[in-house]
């Protein structure tokens, strides 16, 4: 045979190869329709909406305890109160997401906070002007955790715990430990608390928007894409072109501003700023974290699961203060909450890998 | 099979007196015998040689000594006169004085000589207080016994690789406890390829520290691509292929041809060689003066529609020409110019300006650097192609699941269910969809690891058809791997490496499998 045949006939049986994939791929999109579709498995069902049911059945139970908690009005100020933790936890979800800690967002909502206050009372800044310069803050205060991160690779547990504790020590510094609130807030108040939208406060319904806006960007764009895999592959993100430092800064840098943002709502709801409170929120807002990494997207940190986490964990605690229990049930409730969750979480993971 | 090669044998000679005595080992990896029925027998005050091509079964068989793979029924292993329970219990083999130097020496770098040294001892021992400098003067005098004149009390990583090894190996001897025991019972070390990354001086050093060992009495096995090295140190030799004993050769007598005809064999190749056309005169991707780690200067050019292979044995420097390359491992210089794209500086290549001039690399790590396992088949396939998903409200995600089935279908993933997680898939299929994660971006040059590593026989076929019609499209293909046999099969060319560098090149009828064996093998001896 000669080569020119060869050839010819080589490229004969190339064209035959494809068109037979192409026909495959016709066929197969039918059925592959089917099962895109996934069927209803209990299994998995269980696991994306556990969480709710859980949420149902504590309700219930004290409920059954307390008809207290079968009445609106706890629910409603709970849903307004609990809703800074919803911020903060959305604040955290994003860098966890990308496979970072960011300690240091407690502190950021405290100085933020602080900054509001003090700019609008002491030296009568209008609060627009303030908001903006609180979330500059957090925004810097997120670079600064990036640089050391990502420059001098140091885990971000480290630099962000002491670069929490330094933003702290800046806290108790310009506020000189004490409380600051003024008349002037209650501009912001009225913007975030005492105004109520269906009885909940707005700063619950602002909360709802956050959630919103970052379940989009975790699940209808590239970057939240990105975000996933920086925090689960990171070498298969870099050589897939992705700009996994870049990623990572944005995250870090993004908590800082949505934390900053919590300060500012934290403000609205308290008509004050208070140098120490902040940090009380920094074990809920990892336990809802973690918590709602096992509900509606298993195994992935995301915002509804965070939101109802917070909810879950606050309604058990509503229902035990009810109940006659004190304060204390708050640390337990939060403290056992997280390493319950991750030990859920570690669960869901293995599942999945078992399958 | 090649009739010619004689069935496995009781091992001649074997006697109360020998170090080790392995008989009848097994071992199934799914449905194929990685090990068959092989035997090893290793005389007291031997240095004994195991030699193999890839897939041979020389590392399983040594997985097995070390007690990482369980063997089939059937086996025995004695070892100094004592009967060994199969599996292999490695503190119970250590107990009997058989010690492994791997070739990740397990050195702590940042730990000091002694540190190291003691660290078995430190794990175990019920000590309350350590006297230092007791500890330092002892390890200086151990090492000076070997000849080493070392700082005990300087870090792992202040050492050359070279006496690294050298430090590794004497750790491994002493660890063991007396030359010989009370029950006559002496060592027996196995050094697992612990030469290709050393410069030849530390070579002529790791030899001698061997001959001292012996000389107390101790026996070596000696595990080596190498065969120059094999002739040189070692006095007898087994040879394995394709997971039988082939062979055992008195060294002395055997020339460096009888060991390449044993390793390599002269079975016919199976495989019908599917070849697709001839390359084309156009070059798609020049690539020159490449220097990278332990590889280069290389220049190398891909002709449109050309597969290259590249091979060579281990630590030749040829897996690390992709990844240079591409930017996924740095590059200390070289160019690549791509057809109407200019020059890049491959020291300062990235892998996002790599996809962008229209590279693709897919790397050996599967589920490292690959994909990720936990991400569904989709998520995985469609990082790159992100920015074409987007639809009126962000990223069209009914599009995605379609393009991901799609690609299911032309790749033959099976099953086609592109919302699994990647690591349900088997191996092979998993590496379907990471080829096609990269081929749906129509690169212009692809860049492949060991892509049919770990990969079944089906499925290696439809892999290989894939990067066929990838090449027939126009795209230039360098394929890194020691499947001499699949190289053979798809390539249009092959480049042998040692050393670094590209040494020979096999086109035409000279691309087949037993040449390029050869010439890995040839190349070695003529660089060193």
């Amino acid at each position: 045979m000669s080569e020119v045949d060869h050839e010819a006939l080589h490229a004969y049986e190339a064209r035959i190869v494809a068109l037979e994939a192409k026909l495959k791929a016709i066929e197969t999109q039918f059925v592959g329709q089917a099962e895109a579709a996934q069927p209803f498995e209990f299994k998995t069902a269980a696991e994306k909406f556990g969480l709710l049911v859980a949420w149902a059945i504590l309700i219930i139970g004290f409920g059954l305890l307390t008809p207290t908690m079968f009445t609106w009005p706890p629910y409603a100020s709970m849903l307004g109160f609990n809703s800074i933790i919803v911020v903060l936890t959305l604040a955290l979800i994003l860098p966890l997401t990308a496979g970072d800690f960011d300690l240091s967002v407690a502190s950021t909502l405290t100085l933020s906070a602080m900054m509001v206050a003090i700019l609008n009372v002491r030296n009568g800044v209008p609060i627009p002007v303030a908001v903006a310069v609180a979330v500059a803050i957090g925004a810097l205060i997120g670079a600064v955790n990036a640089f050391f991160i990502l420059y001098f690779r140091i885990h971000s547990l480290i630099v962000t715990l002491g670069v929490g504790y330094f933003v702290n020590g800046v806290v108790l510094w310009v506020s000189n430990s004490a409380v600051v609130f003024g008349q002037s807030l209650t501009f912001l108040v009225k913007v975030v608390f005492t105004t109520r939208l269906f009885g909940i406060a707005l700063l619950f319904w602002y909360a709802l928007i956050l959630t919103i806006g970052l379940w989009y960007l975790f699940e209808f764009t590239a970057t939240g894409r990105r975000l996933l895999f920086v925090g689960r592959g990171r070498e298969v993100a870099r050589l897939s072109g992705v700009k996994v430092e870049r990623v990572r800064a944005g995250a870090l840098i993004a908590s800082g501003i949505i934390a900053a943002l919590a300060g500012v709502l934290y403000v609205g709801m308290r008509g004050s700023a208070d140098p120490s409170s902040g940090q009380a929120f920094l074990l809920p807002a990892f336990a809802a974290a973690f918590l709602g990494s096992t509900a509606i997207y298993p195994g992935r940190f995301n915002p509804w699961g965070a939101f109802v986490a917070v909810f879950f964990l606050s309604t058990g605690i509503l229902g035990l203060n009810f109940l006659g229990a004190d304060s204390y049930v708050q640390n337990l409730f939060y403290g056992g909450g997280l390493v319950i969750a991750v030990s859920i979480s570690q669960l869901v993971r293995k599942r999945q890998a078992m399958d | 099979m090649n009739p010619a090669v004689p069935a496995a044998r009781p091992a001649a000679g074997a006697s109360a007196g020998d170090a080790l005595v392995v008989e009848n080992l097994s071992k199934r990896f799914g449905g194929e015998l990685a090990l068959n029925g092989v035997s090893l027998s290793v005389r007291r005050g031997e240095v004994h040689g195991l030699l193999g091509a890839n897939g041979s079964g020389k590392s399983t068989l040594i997985k097995i000594l070390a007690g990482f793979h369980a063997p089939e029924a059937g086996g025995s292993m004695r070892l100094f006169g004592t009967e060994l329970p199969l599996p292999v219990r490695a503190d119970e083999a250590k107990a009997l004085g058989l010690a492994f130097v791997h070739q990740n020496l397990a050195l702590i770098p940042t730990l000091s000589l002694t540190e190291n040294m003691r660290l078995t001892h430190f794990a175990t021992a019920p000590d309350w207080r350590i006297s230092w400098r007791r500890e330092h003067d002892s390890v200086a005098a151990t090492l000076a016994r070997y000849g080493l004149r070392l700082n005990p009390r300087a870090p792992i990583s202040s050492l050359s690789s070279a006496e690294q090894a050298l430090f590794a190996i004497v750790r491994a001897v002493e660890d063991l406890g007396p030359a010989v025991d009370s029950a006559g019972r002496s060592r027996l070390l196995v050094l697992d390829e612990p030469t290709p990354f050393l410069p030849r001086v530390g070579v002529d050093q790791l030899f001698a520290l061997v001959r001292r060992i012996v000389s107390e009495g101790a026996s070596v096995i000696f595990v080596s691509h190498d065969i120059a090295e094999v002739i040189e140190i070692t006095d007898r030799a087994t040879i394995l292929r394709d997971g039988l004993r082939v062979d055992v050769l008195n060294t002395r007598s055997a020339s460096h041809e009888d060991f390449v005809e044993r390793i390599v064999g002269r079975s016919v190749t199976l495989f019908h060689v599917h070849k697709l056309g001839a390359a084309k005169r156009s070059t798609v991707a020049r690539i020159s003066d490449l220097i990278a780690p332990g590889l280069g200067p290389l220049g190398i050019e891909v002709g449109k529609g050309e597969i290259i292979g590249l091979t060579g044995l281990i630590g030749s420097g040829f897996d690390r020409v992709c990844a240079a390359t591409y930017g996924a491992a740095p590059a200390l210089g070289g160019r690549l110019e791509l057809e109407g794209d200019g020059s890049i500086d491959l020291a300062e290549i990235e892998p996002p300006r790599a996809i962008q001039a229209g590279l693709a690399y897919l790397p050996a790590d599967r589920l490292g650097a690959a994909g990720v396992g936990g991400l569904s088949v989709a998520e995985n396939e469609m990082l790159p192609v992100l920015e074409r998903m987007r639809g009126r409200f962000g990223l069209d995600r009914r599009r995605m699941a379609r393009t991901a089935l799609e690609l299911g279908a032309t790749f033959n993933v099976k099953p086609n269910a592109p919302l699994l997680p990647l690591m349900a898939l088997s191996g092979g299929n998993q590496q379907k969809a990471l080829v096609a994660k990269w081929l749906q971006t129509k690169p212009r040059l692809i860049l492949l690891d060991e892509p049919t590593q770990g990969v079944d026989v089906g499925a290696r076929q439809q892999l290989l058809a894939a990067l066929d019609e990838a090449s027939l499209g126009g795209a230039g293909i360098l394929l890194a791997s020691t499947d001499w046999e699949q190289l053979a099969q798809i390539c249009h060319r092959v480049i042998v490496f040692a050393r670094g560098l590209a040494v020979m090149e096999l086109t035409g009828a000279r691309l087949n499998e037993e040449t390029i064996a050869e010439c890995c093998y040839h190349s070695m001896t003529r660089i060193a």
